[in-house]
């Protein structure tokens, strides 16, 4: 494509400088603001001077520790056990509460534990809270990226087929997604409440009553699942019509080669459809990892992060810390830290789809 | 292009005349009744009464729906732009006065000498924000419910004692004609957490920090007292008393529709409940060792810092605080008038009306919230404690973190000035 | 034989429709429940949540919370401001960006793959968390209106407008779009001496159809959904926009028939936008692929 006919600097310029200097102000200039607050530590409003603090901000939240224990033993060396019969160990925080002997460990809290053997081994984070935003947050994106792609790309091959009203069932399909999704989190609420929500009625209905009544959102091994099944609902229209904007430009007289050489509906797609759908693949996958990593709005109004903390989420960290608590410096690391490890995420998938040559 | 100069000139000369006729000063208020349109007719009426009674200052409105308020103001105020005069929640005043937003009150002293003590916002021994009305909270039942289930009427004189009250609950719930024995509210996140939970705490004890030094929560917030607490409250929900996550449609119409026994709840929903039954009684906070508590604080006018005019900005709120506009809020939302002559004023909380009780509740029980900057931090930790130990959370851990939290946030703030 | 495949044909055509009708009733039971509690009291929108009844039209049924939901809010003047800002923002990026994304694909310039490559990674940023710094910029930059040179950009529909005129997304999105179109096609055009402007114009738009529509209807429901930016930069009420309005109906106790009813209220805007997009462009353009 390098001929004289397509290269022009000053015409590059004019048609992308608007966008890039709306974006500079607007995006880029805020957002080195941004990493400069992480820096510091700055409040959202305080009378207190700003000041500079280096990497702290980052060492709380990234901070972590392991501690091993041996269980405790009674005078004859035995080993005691609760009532449950489970293995008795020193309470944690003997160690990291004002123990002058484990500086390190002070205000650490235990993020998960293994046993090994009759020792157990503890995981301390000096952020629980935020390792487990982390956590919460890849389980979404791990579950939500290939099953909302999927399956908008099962509906935009539904309804790409010639037939009378198929408009209609597009416009259904979308409508979820033209719902704010605040809108959509309140609506369900009332379908997952634990008491008479729709989801256990129809539940208990289908199963006469066998389908014991649970409380979706109160329920920390349910509620992430709740919402992941929730957001891949109301946006799998959205990704529908970008993958169908993709199927319209592949040309019909592919599909007409095809059915002259008897192609099988599978051999249509493998040969066909999926080769012509490649920039779309990318755009869905990237655009559905953008929005997952974003997520937020669910959580602000179905469960706060709760129950116990099954479903914190980096951003929703980030905005708690930023605005409820002030804490702008630490709300703005956390989004440094955020953009990071997106930004590597997305630099590997790069270098692992790159176009072999 | 002519007609649109000529557009500006008009404009021009409208405004030149209207500051020539009168020369009064414009003060701008932001208030937090957007959507309630009792509330607005109220406020409107007052500051028409006030611009009709005296011709210095001219105030003009803006209000904000109440859940972006807070948001709002600490917008307004990073970007510059904070009206003269401003409504504030009472326990977050010390935190935007210490940072700035707001100044110290020009009123009379003696105009708010019996005004109920929830209702007066005193930060550093200074008055910085006052309040029309005060707001409580009562343990909500019905008449027949108490006789039925065998449990004698608690009284503000003698309140249910902490076995009382357990009892009480498991008597509703074996009786088996509640879906729960108790409604918490645990579907109004936010506020309603420290507000509507922490006189718990302080009765057993306990409290959110020390208020003898306002330096730490270590003691008070994962002591012995507190410690019990959260056994307490964790078994609330253990139990079975109470659910640790609501349907927020169940907050607002569970207990009129039968689902509970009990609801804590504040004053402003009473006249609703009044409405469902004929014989609702609203009782005292039950006592856990410590005296019987409950929360005090709504919403107060102060002065935002950024006015010009501090005088024509208290002048006003200085006219607000007439009995009859205690009276009119009152008669309008259902909220306790701040003095004892307003509330005889009332239909509701003149003696022997049915929400009288409140004003006792208020007189003899509130605790306002920690008067600290950092109260808005140490709430938010507070109710993400609550939410954790009712939903199974080990108490003593997730108190020693809370802890660790706030202290940590005070150490961050330079103890607020303290 | 022509009968049974006849009946072949029928019985495979009922099946599809099936098979349709069933996926759009996941997709739409929520709405139907939203629009039904719209014409119930409280009580019973509330009762009715437990069974069938919640979708369908039954008991005291009436607009009374349509008409309370007017008394509460002035919901045509949110409704208003939320379709100019849409409507302004979505013009102004489905142009400012399809000539970036044509920049980024057809013409050689120097500096191109840096700036493509910025702009790719705002996408990876939160709007939350650039909010606070952004408020500071937007309160002190300059403005030319009718009062003359202004500085501060807040209570007004500029400030709700142009922050989000450029972004990563739909740049993204023409970008992909366009790399899928036949790049000789562009060069012919350029041989025959045609400009840059022409290009742009006459060839490439022609083609845009289905990412022009999916690109405006992506960015108009962003922008008709926006709460937190004009929570901060609107303080007065007549440039409050739908969802800020929103607030306005979650007092202490919800009354949530008029929620329901403000929620039916502003959603009409955006499905009749969507359904007009459905109509002009992809409707059209549906059976003429381009990909050669």
């Amino acid at each position: 494509m390098a001929s004289k006919f397509t290269r022009s600097n000053s015409t590059g310029w004019l048609m992308a400088g608007p966008a890039a200097v709306l974006m500079g102000l607007f995006i880029v200039l805020p957002f080195l603001f941004a990493i400069g607050l992480s820096f510091t530590n700055q409040r959202l409003i305080s009378p207190n001077p700003t000041q500079f603090v280096g990497l702290s901000n980052y060492s709380q939240l990234l901070g972590i520790g392991l501690l091993t224990l041996e269980p405790e033993r009674d005078d004859a060396g035995e080993i005691l056990r609760e009532e449950d019969g489970t293995v008795s160990y020193p309470a944690l925080r003997g160690y990291t509460r004002n123990n002058p002997d484990y500086p390190q460990f002070d205000g650490m809290r235990e993020w998960f534990s293994v046993s090994l053997g009759e020792s157990r081994t503890y995981v301390l984070a000096r952020d629980v809270v935020f390792a487990k935003a982390v956590v919460n947050t890849i389980i979404f994106v791990l579950v939500v990226a290939p099953v909302q792609g999927g399956l908008a790309l099962v509906l935009a091959l539904l309804i790409n087929q010639k037939l009378r009203g198929i408009n209609v069932f597009r416009a259904i399909y979308f409508m979820p997604v033209v719902v704010s999704i605040v809108v959509v989190s309140l609506l369900w609420r009332f379908i997952y409440d634990g008491q008479s929500g729709l989801l256990n009625n129809l539940l208990g209905a289908l199963t006469f009553g066998a389908f014991p009544r649970i409380d979706w959102l109160g329920n920390p091994s349910t509620a992430l699942g709740a919402i992941i099944a929730m957001s891949i609902w109301q946006a799998v229209g959205f990704h529908m019509v970008i993958w169908l904007s993709g199927l319209q430009t592949i040309s019909p007289s592919l599909y007409e080669a095809a059915a002259i050489e008897g192609a099988s509906k599978w051999q249509t797609f493998r040969y066909v459809t999926w080769p012509g759908l490649r920039n779309t693949a990318v755009l869905v996958l990237i655009v559905i990892t953008m929005q997952a990593f974003a997520l937020f709005a669910q959580i602000d109004v179905m469960t706060s992060g709760g129950p116990l903390d099954s479903t914190q989420t980096i951003v929703f960290q980030a905005v708690e810390r930023g605005y409820g608590k002030q804490d702008i410096s630490g709300g703005s690391t956390i989004s440094v830290i955020l953009f990071v490890f997106v930004l590597a995420i997305s630099l590997l998938q790069r270098w692992l789809t790159r176009e072999k040559k | 292009m002519t007609s649109l100069r000529l557009l500006a000139t008009s404009i021009a000369i409208t405004t030149a005349m209207s500051s020539a006729t009168f020369a009064q000063t414009t003060l701008t208020m932001w208030y937090h009744g957007a959507g309630n349109e009792v509330e607005s007719n109220i406020v409107n009426q007052i500051i028409s009464d006030f611009n009709a009674s005296q011709s210095d200052w001219v105030v003009e409105m803006q209000s904000f729906p109440q859940a972006a308020y807070n948001d709002s103001v600490v917008a307004g105020a990073l970007a510059g732009n904070l009206p003269d005069i401003l409504d504030v929640d009472g326990p977050v005043m010390p935190n935007w006065a210490w940072s700035g937003y707001m100044q110290p009150l020009q009123i009379d002293e003696a105009k708010i000498a019996n005004y109920l003590p929830g209702t007066k916002g005193v930060w550093n021994d200074q008055l910085y924000s006052i309040g029309l009305w005060d707001a409580a909270i009562s343990l909500v039942t019905r008449k027949s419910y108490l006789d039925e289930l065998g449990l004698r009427v608690p009284t503000l004189e003698q309140p249910w004692t902490g076995d009382e009250f357990m009892d009480a609950l498991a008597k509703a719930k074996a009786s088996g004609k509640f879906d729960y024995a108790l409604d918490l509210g645990t579907a109004w996140t936010g506020e309603w957490y420290p507000y509507a939970f922490s006189p718990f705490l302080q009765s057993f004890g306990g409290d959110i920090v020390d208020r003898s030094t306002y330096t730490t929560a270590e003691g008070v917030l994962n002591g012995d007292a507190a410690v019990e607490f959260g056994n307490w409250w964790q078994g609330l929900f253990n139990d079975g008393y109470a659910q640790a996550t609501q349907d927020p449609a169940d907050r607002d119409n569970g207990f009129n529709s039968g689902k509970y026994a009990f609801s804590w709840n504040g004053n402003w929903a009473a006249l609703g409940t009044l409405d469902a039954y004929d014989d609702v009684l609203f009782l005292p906070a039950p006592d856990f060792g410590n005296g019987p508590k409950i929360g005090a604080a709504s919403w107060q006018f102060g002065v935002s810092a950024a006015s010009e005019h501090p005088e024509g900005a208290s002048a006003f709120i200085e006219f607000a605080l007439q009995d009859k506009y205690l009276a009119e809020f009152s008669n309008g939302i259902g909220l306790i008038p701040a003095t004892a002559s307003a509330a005889a004023m009332t239909e509701n909380y003149k003696d022997g009306g049915p929400l009288a009780v409140f004003f006792d509740l208020s007189e003899a029980q509130a605790l306002v919230r920690p008067v600290t900057p950092g109260y808005v931090v140490a709430a938010k930790v507070f109710e993400k404690a609550l939410a954790d130990i009712a939903n199974g959370a080990d108490v003593q851990d997730t108190l020693d973190s809370a802890v660790d939290e706030i202290d940590a946030d005070i150490a961050k703030n330079n103890s607020y000035g303290f | 034989m022509a009968q049974l495949s006849a009946d072949n044909h029928g019985l495979r055509l009922a099946v599809r429709y099936t098979v349709l009708g069933l996926i759009a009733l996941i997709f739409v039971f929520p709405l139907v429940f939203m629009l039904m509690s719209s014409l119930k009291p409280d009580a019973q929108l509330l009762s009715d949540t437990r069974s069938l009844r919640a979708f369908l039209p039954v008991g005291d049924i009436s607009l009374d919370n349509y008409f309370d939901a007017f008394r509460r809010a002035p919901v045509g003047l949110f409704i208003f401001n939320s379709v100019i800002v849409t409507g302004v923002t979505v013009a102004l990026t489905l142009f400012i960006c399809s000539a970036a994304a044509f920049a980024f694909v057809f013409i050689d310039w120097r500096g191109r793959d840096l700036v493509l490559t910025l702009i790719l990674a705002t996408l990876i940023v939160p709007f939350e968390t650039i909010a606070i710094p952004l408020l500071l910029i937007a309160s002190k930059l300059p403005w030319l209106g009718l009062d003359g040179l202004t500085y501060g950009w807040l209570n007004s529909y500029q400030v709700q407008i142009v922050p989000f005129i450029a972004d990563g997304l739909t740049i993204f999105l023409f970008v992909q779009y366009f790399k899928d179109l036949p790049g000789e096609l562009i060069e012919a055009a350029r041989v025959e001496g045609a400009s840059w402007w022409q290009v742009y114009r006459r060839v490439v738009m022609p083609l845009a159809g289905p990412v022009l529509a999916t690109a405006a209807i992506l960015k108009f429901l962003v922008m008709y959904n926006q709460y937190l930016w004009p929570l901060m930069v609107v303080q007065e009420e007549r440039y409050r926009p739908v969802m800020v309005g929103l607030q306005y109906f979650f007092q202490l106790n919800r009354a949530w028939g008029e929620i329901m009813a403000y929620l039916s209220l502003i959603t009409v805007p955006v499905l009749a936008f969507y359904l007009f997009l459905q109509r002009a462009f992809i409707a059209s353009i549906a059976s003429t692929g381009v990909k050669g």
